[in-house]
């Protein structure tokens, strides 16, 4: 067992001895490291590590909790005090508690969360991977001169996790990834800037320097020179970054938090078709290696896959055990919080199943439309659906990318942009917990001119 | 207070002396200026959902953050450990982005001047939770009783105390606490078998608790929520296509936070990478704006006595007449760009580098009569609150979400329209800025603005204000 999950133990065993009649207990740590560059000069090196606790405590059904970065025996003693005061000043409630036993739980499969070698990577390594992701963006055309800069990051996290029902358990985790930001300038001195981004679990399974300044550059420069075009209702395909932009917003409405509060419009929906034949969502922290897996929740519940919306139909909402016993329903083992409080909802690796589609495809069957690259400040309101962002891309004519568009918006509803999912990519990548391929949607309002 | 008074060296037994010697581990490469900021922040939270006080937390969070400047190169480390060597040890690890004989440190220290712009509280931890819990159920309850439609009440009280010391190479030394309250209140109506809506309102500040029982209280929240989710129910689709836009006093001042605030940070200037690089003396909107950035504004969610550099805050004026003024720099970008710090070094935490940031963002007062304003708009509308915003500072574009709005149709009011994105470009946008009211207020003090993943809490404020063009993106006509 690790230290980490020993503490969480002897915290819950505290708090237990202290009157509380139920406890759980969260403690993690983690390393950070981050080279910038600039230039093709080192800009920043940052490097350090921390440590941090969280308790909830019930009392019968009233419920308190408390976090700390002092682990030492006085900082922990005083977090479980400052939580079973709390508990003395909130509510009874009736839904309060730990998860069913029977939910509780480690994945055993190998999750392949972490990797020894991110920990052995050198920092001259690491500084030299953003070193020349940047220089090959600015190497790559005279429109870009200058650059925000490149980045690498590392990080190494413990997890322990530890409930008065007998729960325990802990499990490492290691990211790392390289960005790089080109500013490309056209004639006339107006500048655009893109980016590119690759991380992974695993140090081997990153994209090249070569590759990550490639793409940025190609993004930055094809952004140079955009119209505005004219107010229009037209078909919008959203490229696999932007489309998990939108799966994100999905996400909160079918949140259980939300369902139970009837504050999203799939409340009450389960069963019913919601969504066109092309989509199906998956919500799964089960699959090696990818940032949304985990062998259990961060209430212990036993990771698993949950089919969300399948062929058009809500099968699932994402729950905790809290919002599963408020809809008289199982916990998805979704719980997620950070050290501590009531836990809240968050995805596993929640994303599109991939279609048969290549994007060029897509791209090629519409005539006149627009495909979005970048969405800024987008805005859902999941109560009523209402989608409304900023966005920027490239206008489609006859079945090819023709020319940029920017400062437009496009807005619509989600429970209609929902039904007019026409099309899906098979271009599906895991880049985060969030993920989707190419998406095409018939038809949505871009206001512009 | 003397240094000797203050929180951490009573607290942690810390001295000048250990101050120098930390310093001094931190320049044993031969960086130019380092500095260390030590931090203990003391939370509190409390949340009522469905009538039943379901959440109370408390949290404790404490460490120092090391800073090395050696020309344009930042090391960076902290520590949640406050024991000598550990400091040490993160010193050493910040210290390594230089590359040669050690530097010396000043000796000795001189108190930085600082303001005296919020109440000196309590901890959180020390102050009654009856009272806190108090305010939560007020909240709900008066939610409940303003109108028969509101089915759902959440409501929040979070508060927090922050203690901070910064100790730089150059002999400076500042130590401040800073209070923070905020209250929320987020309900849910319905009409019969309808569409529900939401509404949100919140507030507060470098305030007391006193604040919420004296100033703005929990009805106040309740009521302002409820108000404005029952006029989305009467909503009507958005407009969508380029139209005059008439913003509303106080919160929509978020239009300067994003498009102008961010673009004039002085590390995206130094870098030449912002829309307004190198445009300082060029006229950048109508002669009727005049932007400022103040931190010194009493008890405001966005004021500070000292940044988190240790330099006093100041009002800056951004925008005069229209013209580009100047930027907001902190200590690495006024080094380099052979400047002052504007006093707007901000981090998130210990765990943070600092980067310029805004405080407070306002436009001042016109001499326009607001219904003057109205009455003179043929066809366009009225924003009266936001969500959030953003900005792409490269391109200029900047976006932010309208969450109560109105039609102004032949310069009357007519209906409500549903939330909708509106955009423009940042350099362009207040050059059609063609009346300004005589009624500047700031916001409630809500606003958080992210940068690079760090979050900080701003405020901002705006008089009634009348664009003449900007592209509002609903589905409606």
């Amino acid at each position: 067992m690790s230290e980490l999950e020993q503490m969480a133990q002897n915290a819950v065993a505290r708090a237990l001895s202290l009157g509380a009649t139920g406890a759980e207990c969260t403690f993690a740590e983690g390393e950070e490291f981050s080279a910038g560059v600039r230039m093709r000069e080192v800009e920043s090196l940052k490097q350090a590590g921390s440590r941090g606790a969280g308790i909830r405590v019930l009392i019968g059904r009233n419920i308190g909790s408390s976090r700390t970065s002092d682990l030492t025996p006085k900082g922990i003693e005083e977090m479980v005090r400052s939580a079973l005061d709390l508990a003395r000043v909130t509510t009874e409630d009736p839904h309060g508690g730990l998860p069913d036993p029977e939910e509780l739980g480690s994945l055993t499969t190998p999750l392949e969360l972490y990797d020894e070698g991110v920990g052995t990577l050198e920092t001259e390594w690491k500084i030299e991977q953003a070193r020349r992701a940047e220089d090959v963006a600015l190497s790559a055309d005279p429109r870009i001169q200058n650059s925000e800069g490149a980045a690498f990051e590392s990080y190494l996290g413990t997890r322990a996790f530890a409930n008065s029902l007998g729960f325990h358990g802990s499990y490492r985790t290691s990211s790392c990834g390289l960005s790089v930001v080109p500013v490309a300038k056209d004639a006339n001195g107006a500048m655009e800037r893109d980016y590119w981004h690759t991380t992974a679990r695993k140090a081997s399974a990153i994209e090249s320097a070569e590759e990550v300044g490639r793409r940025a550059a190609e993004r930055a420069l094809r952004r140079l020179n955009p119209r505005k075009i004219a107010t229009q209702k037209a078909p919008i395909i959203f490229e696999p970054r932007t489309a998990r932009s939108l799966l994100g917003e999905l996400l909160d409405t079918v949140n259980g938090g939300a369902i139970y509060r009837h504050a999203s419009f799939l409340a009450g929906k389960l069963g019913e078709k919601v969504a066109s034949d092309a989509l199906t969502i998956i919500d799964d922290a089960t699959l090696p290696g990818l940032f949304g897996s985990s062998p259990f929740d961060d209430e212990g519940a036993k990771a698993r896959r949950t089919m969300v919306i399948e062929k058009g139909v809500l099968k699932s909402y994402l729950l905790n055990s809290y919002s599963a016993r408020k809809l008289g329903l199982k916990t998805t083992g979704n719980a997620s919080r950070g050290l501590s409080g009531n836990a809240g909802v968050g995805p596993g690796n929640f994303y599109i199943e991939a279609g048969v589609l290549t994007e060029e495809a897509m791209i090629a069957g519409v005539r006149q439309g627009l495909y979005i690259t970048e969405l800024i400040g987008a805005t859902a309101n999941t109560v009523t659906g209402d989608y409304s962002s900023g966005a920027a891309g490239l206008w489609i004519e006859n079945g090819e990318l023709a020319y940029p568009v920017a400062e437009i918006t496009i807005a619509g509803n989600l429970k209609q942009m929902l039904m007019d999912l026409s099309q899906v990519g098979s271009n599906l990548e895991f880049r985060g917990s969030v993920a989707s391929p190419t998406i095409m949607i018939r038809e949505m309002t871009i206001s512009g001119r | 207070m003397g240094f000797s008074q203050s929180f951490f060296a009573q607290k942690f037994g810390l001295t000048e002396r250990d101050l120098e010697s930390y310093l001094s581990e931190a320049l044993s490469c031969g960086g130019e200026y380092a500095d260390l900021y030590f931090e203990y922040l003391a939370t509190s939270s409390i949340g009522i959902d469905e009538g039943i006080v379901k959440n109370a937390s408390q949290g404790v969070e404490l460490g120092v953050g090391v800073r090395v400047l050696v020309g344009e190169k930042t090391g960076y480390a902290y520590s949640d450990d406050l024991t000598p060597d550990k400091i040490r040890k993160a010193a050493r690890v910040a210290a390594r982005i230089a590359q040669g004989p050690s530097s010396v440190v000043k000796t000795g220290f001189e108190e930085a001047h600082k303001h005296n712009l919020y109440p000196m509280l309590r901890s959180p931890h020390e102050a009654g939770l009856a009272e806190r819990v108090d305010l939560v159920k007020r909240a709900d309850r008066a939610a409940r009783a303003a109108d028969a439609r509101v089915f759902q009440v959440q409501a929040t009280y979070a508060d927090n105390l922050r203690e901070v010391l910064v100790a730089t190479s150059d002999g400076r030394l500042s130590f401040d606490r800073q209070p923070m309250a905020r209250m929320g209140v987020w309900v849910l109506a319905r009409q019969g078998d309808g569409t529900p809506q939401h509404g949100h309102s919140g507030g507060g500040g470098r305030v007391s608790l006193e604040f919420f029982l004296n100033e703005k209280t929990p009805e106040y929240f309740a009521q302002e929520a409820v108000r404005q989710a029952i006029v989305q129910l009467s909503a009507v689709e958005a407009p969508a296509g380029e139209m005059t836009v008439v913003l509303g006093p106080g919160w929509p001042g978020i239009l300067l936070h994003e498009a102008v605030g961010h673009g004039l940070e002085a590390d995206f200037n130094r870098k030449g990478v912002s829309a307004f690089s190198g445009r300082v003396g060029q006229q950048v909107a109508s002669p009727l704006c005049t932007v400022i950035d103040d931190g010194t504004i009493g008890s405001r969610r966005g004021s500070l006595n000292v940044d988190d550099e240790g330099t006093p805050t100041r009002q800056n004026v951004l925008i005069e007449n229209g013209v580009l003024r100047g930027y907001l720099q902190d200590q690495l970008a006024a080094r380099l760009m052979k400047s002052a710090s504007t006093g707007s070094g901000r981090r998130e935490s210990y765990q943070h580098i600092p980067m310029p940031r805004m405080t407070n963002t306002f436009m001042l007062a016109g001499e326009s009569d607001p219904e003057e304003i109205i009455r003179s708009v043929p066809r366009g509308v009225y924003c009266t609150s936001f969500g959030g915003g953003s900005v792409d500072i490269t391109s200029g574009n900047f976006v932010f979400s309208a969450t109560e709005s109105y039609l102004i149709e032949d310069g009357k009011l007519t209906r409500p329209v549903r939330g909708a994105s509106l955009i423009g470009n940042g350099p362009e946008a207040l050059k059609y800025v063609s009346m300004v009211g005589n009624d500047l207020k700031l916001d409630e003090g809500v606003g958080i603005c992210v940068k690079e993943g760090q979050n900080i809490p701003v405020g901002v404020g705006i008089p009634t204000v009348k664009i003449d063009r900007m592209t509002v993106g609903g589905t409606g006509a």
